[in-house]
């Protein structure tokens, strides 16, 4: 026993010291999906909390009630076959938790597959991010301008993201400001994102895609309108012309620091969307799927 | 690639060289230690031929221990490399190697055999039976199995490892990113592994059926047979998902097939899809007999029947049913709308309702009981909390828009290992522990146990606990490695600390096992633990004939109630006993396929061929075959049972 109340104590120990340190990031949002789905995190947490402490409570009083060395030679536990009311509260209660729980999810589900609340009004941003070995390519194609490896956002602006892939599925993912989706080089995916908080945030492929995976990383800057728009006249007047040559130089394996072009590469290749999905073979007729 | 670079040879790591040295010298040192002692004949006659359940269960024990180590070592690495930041003990592809490696070895060659093994020990002597159905095609599925094994770790020293994670999602696995023979390894040791395995299903569930002692009605058998008997009707439905899947991958692969390509009209969420549709009821092809286990120990331990025995059958009925019906969880972010993601967010988290009956009647069994705190009982009670953390972070994980954020990261991994570890590897432990005397005739030393326990459990603990704080943080899975500026390095480093408690907690088992196989007594009588269940009723350890007359049921605990009521188990004489032949050919026919999975594997297409042929021409062999086994007679079966305390407990 003693054993037991010494891991006990380890493990609330490490949460105490745990809970000193900064918050995780999935737990610090700064934009409304990401905080929405913090909350459902929250609410699964606090509900899953209820069911721990019971079964352990129930776990602890029953070990220490009827262990045998606290019982008489001659008891002899009963046979009980079981009880109707018994049963159908430990199906009850769990039945109820999860109607609870699914009615969040399903509520939340809609709320993150859509343009963010409060940002309904305005045209989103539209960015197109791409992942080859082992790089991201950001285009935005109203702006016309592309950068590779690094992602301005305005605050304060819903942001539709369109992501696809030119190598093995990969998943795009700012866990600040929401969660991540798979990048895949047959269709796009979309993701609705929004910043309310200036800042600086961590972005990064999280589907494992080989070799150079764990250095696939992306830097994500948030700032108001006016800089951004501001930033984006300058990348126009400053920075080289994305050609098709040099985007093929792009994509062949291997990390690169940040760039950024004018132009997009989505001219001369484009994104996997409408029938033809970017496919480069002839036959397009074997495509099973619609859109 | 030049086809002879496709062997590895030379390989750059000298690591890799090491490692054939020893597998030369340890083979070596086998067959000349089989020579020496003159083992060889004992070997073929006993073991590589038998067809006997009690002595297949035990290989395949001795297997999933084997693989378990094997497994082990790959994941100490891998705490290893990622304790401190930027680490560079193993490079990213050595890296994604042993991490591929890992997934694959732990779920597919160790805790699958490890529950093959206890299911086919226990499950014909708990239902009273002779052997399973088709003891022969039991040893084909051993040995299929052992070949697949035998094949996957080879391919560390010849060609290399696979190296795209244990899913193995194309196109990632398809030739194109992945240019070593390792996902072929994949695909085809898993293929042959698996179909001994979709035999043993079809095996075990046609046991169960025809096979039960007269009285033993569905609703009569113990708890552990009736999860065997629902994990091999999942194995039947699921694993053929699994070979059409492996064969598409190596189609794709070997022979040009555009299956799961980028290009060509290829569907790259394809694999994940069928992937999923097999590996989800795997999962619970793993944890179901674990419960049945941990019913049986936590019933014996506690002196008490097990508590609501219907919800208890009811509920692996019902998750067998939504195991087939949640696997898009596994790809909630593959964009595939709010809707799809709703519901099957909510049959995910449905299944939580069955396991926590489950959870509830294990504690309302204790109550009122009598628990003793053997080591199997300790694993059973440890298991509790353990697995409802892992089951509660389960339905975490199943709330989709939640996922969104977990998905692909060490939350996931966290959670998995809460549920695996203490839903298989302790339950299988349990149960190794449980049911030693009556594999070998003596027990395992409570006091060794007890420590290994309590090493494992807290190691387990520390190792995988700080996994859901650093995955809340952003840590992704599978990173090979990470900067200091993450912050990740302190939890990071505590997970290697468990881990090596961990490992030492699985030494301390491994010398248990070598400490009570030398000191242990072995005048135990067949029932040491006071049981409940039939194969408590006969010698430890087990005849050939497993029982001298077939018992006759009348209760869920035919044994307790022979035991506490004086109900009679055995009727009858003793009369001769019909037992099927060795068989050399399932060891043959194994050997076949294993050369036929490393020609493929290396695209060698003459002996491809060949090997086909001999299979073909192995199983025509049989079909022409006649064989009507042997009998044991009376004397000889009076012989052995001279002694018994069975006989003499009837005429009390």
């Amino acid at each position: 026993m003693r054993m037991k109340w010494a891991f006990l104590s380890l493990v609330v120990g490490l949460l105490a010291v745990l809970a000193g340190c900064e918050p995780v990031m999935v737990l610090d949002p700064k934009g409304p999906q990401a905080e929405t789905i913090a909350d459902v995190i929250w609410i699964s947490i606090a509900m899953m909390a209820i069911v721990v402490v019971a079964v352990f409570s129930m776990l602890v009083y029953i070990v220490v009630k009827y262990r045998a060395s606290k019982q008489s030679a001659d008891y002899e536990p009963p046979h009980i076959e079981g009880n109707a009311i018994v049963e159908a509260i430990i199906v009850g209660i769990p039945v109820l938790i999860i109607i609870f729980l699914s009615i969040v999810t399903v509520k939340s589900v809609y709320k993150v597959e859509a343009t963010p609340q409060g940002y309904e009004d305005q045209k989103p941003l539209i960015v197109y991010a791409s992942s080859s070995d082992w790089k991201w390519h950001f285009s935005y194609p109203e702006e016309n301008i592309e950068t590779v490896n690094y992602l301005y956002i305005p605050t304060d602006r819903a942001l539709e993201f369109r992501l696809y892939s030119y190598g093995p599925i990969s998943a795009f993912w700012i866990p600040q400001l929401g969660g991540q989706k798979y990048a895949m080089s047959d269709m796009i995916t979309t993701l609705h994102l929004a910043a309310d908080t200036p800042g600086e945030y961590m972005g990064r492929n999280s589907n494992f895609t080989g070799k150079g995976f764990a250095e696939n990383i992306f830097d994500v800057e948030a700032m108001p309108a006016a800089e951004f728009d501001k930033w984006v006249e300058d990348v126009k007047a400053n920075a080289e012309t994305l050609t098709e040559e040099k985007f093929e130089e792009l994509l062949l394996p291997g990390h690169l620091g940040r760039s950024t072009y004018n132009g997009t590469h989505l001219e001369f290749s484009p994104a996997p969307e409408g029938h033809y999905h970017g496919d480069d073979s002839a036959d397009h007729s074997s495509h099973m799927h619609e859109d | 690639m030049n086809y002879f670079d496709r062997f590895a040879i030379p390989h750059p790591s000298p690591a890799i060289y090491a490692a054939m040295v020893a597998i030369g010298l340890t083979v070596i040192a086998i067959l000349l230690g089989l020579t020496y002692f003159k083992k060889w004949s004992y070997l073929w006659r006993e073991w590589l031929t038998t067809v006997d359940h009690k002595k297949i269960g035990i290989m395949y024990l001795i297997a999933a221990l084997l693989m378990l180590f094997r497994g082990g070592v790959d994941a100490l690495m891998m705490r290893a490399q990622t304790a401190v930041p930027d680490n560079t003990l193993l490079d990213a592809q050595h890296y994604n190697e042993v991490f591929t490696t890992h997934g694959v070895v732990m779920i597919i060659f160790m805790a699958m055999p490890f529950i093959y093994a206890l299911m086919n020990f226990v499950v014909p002597l708990q239902i009273g039976a002779r052997d399973v159905a088709f003891p022969r095609l039991n040893a084909l599925s051993f040995w299929l199995f052992f070949m697949g094994a035998m094949l996957f770790n080879i391919s560390f020293v010849v060609g290399g490892s696979p190296d795209a994670g244990w899913t193995s999602y194309f196109p990632l696995a398809g030739n194109d990113f992945s240019q070593s023979v390792g996902t072929n390894y994949y695909l085809l040791s898993i293929q042959i592994a698996g179909i001994g395995t979709l035999i043993s299903g079809i095996n075990f569930m046609t046991t169960i059926f025809k096979m039960r002692a007269p009285g033993m009605k569905l609703m009569k058998m113990p708890m552990f047979t009736w999860t065997a008997l629902i994990t091999n009707a999942i194995v039947v439905f699921a694993f053929p998902v699994l070979t059409v899947t492996l064969l598409l991958g190596t189609m794709d692969r070997l022979f040009g097939t555009h299956i799961f390509s980028m290009t060509n009209g290829g569907m790259d969420m394809l694999w994940a899809n069928l992937f999923w549709v097999w590996g989800h009821p795997e999962v619970y092809i793993l944890v179901l007999p674990a419960f049945g286990i941990y019913s049986e120990i936590v019933s014996t331990f506690s002196r008490r029947n097990l508590y609501g025995y219907k919800s208890m059958v009811a509920s692996i009925v019902i998750i067998s049913f939504l195991s087939f019906l949640v696997w898009t969880h596994h790809f909630f972010t593959m964009g595939q709308g709010p809707l799809t993601n709703s519901i099957f967010s909510i049959t995910t988290m449905a299944i939580a309702i069955p396991t926590g009956i489950k959870i509830f009647n294990w504690l309302l069994t204790m109550r009122k009981g009598k628990i003793e705190f053997t080591v199997p009982m300790l694993y059973t009670i440890g298991f509790i909390p353990i697995f409802t953390i892992g089951g509660v972070t389960g339905v975490m994980l199943g709330m989709a828009s939640a996922d969104y954020q977990y998905h692909n990261t060490m939350f996931l991994v966290a959670h998995f290992h809460y549920t695996i570890i203490p839903g298989v590897v302790f339950a299988m432990l349990a149960g190794l522990t449980y049911w030693w005397p009556k594999m070998f005739g003596f027990m395992l030393s409570e006091k060794i146990g007890k420590w290994a326990f309590w090493l494992i459990a807290v190691g387990f603990n520390v190792t995988f606990f700080p996994m859901f704080f650093t995955g809340l943080d952003g840590q992704a899975r599978r990173m090979y490695t990470y900067s200091e500026g993450t912050g990740y390095g302190a939890l990071n480093l505590l997970s290697f600390a468990g881990a090596i408690v961990l490992a030492i907690g699985f030494a301390v088992l491994v010398y248990n096992i070598y400490y009570s196989t030398r000191y242990a007594s072995r005048n135990i009588s067949s029932d040491p633990w006071n049981a409940r269940t039939l194969e408590w009723a006969t010698h430890s350890p087990v005849p050939a004939y497993n029982f001298a007359r077939t018992p006759h049921v009348n209760s869920i605990e035919a044994f307790w109630d022979h035991k506490k009521k004086k109900q009679p188990l055995f009727k009858g004489n003793i009369e001769k006993i019909h037992m099927p032949n060795n068989s050399g050919m399932p060891f043959i026919i194994s050997c076949i396929f294993f050369v036929w999975g490393f020609s493929f594997i290396f695209s060698m297409w003459i002996p491809a061929i060949l090997t086909t042929i001999a299979i073909f021409a192995c199983m025509a062999h049989r079909s022409f075959e006649k064989d009507d086994g042997y009998y044991i007679s009376v004397k000889e079966v009076e012989e052995t049972e001279k002694d018994s305390e069975v006989l003499t407990d009837e005429n009390r």
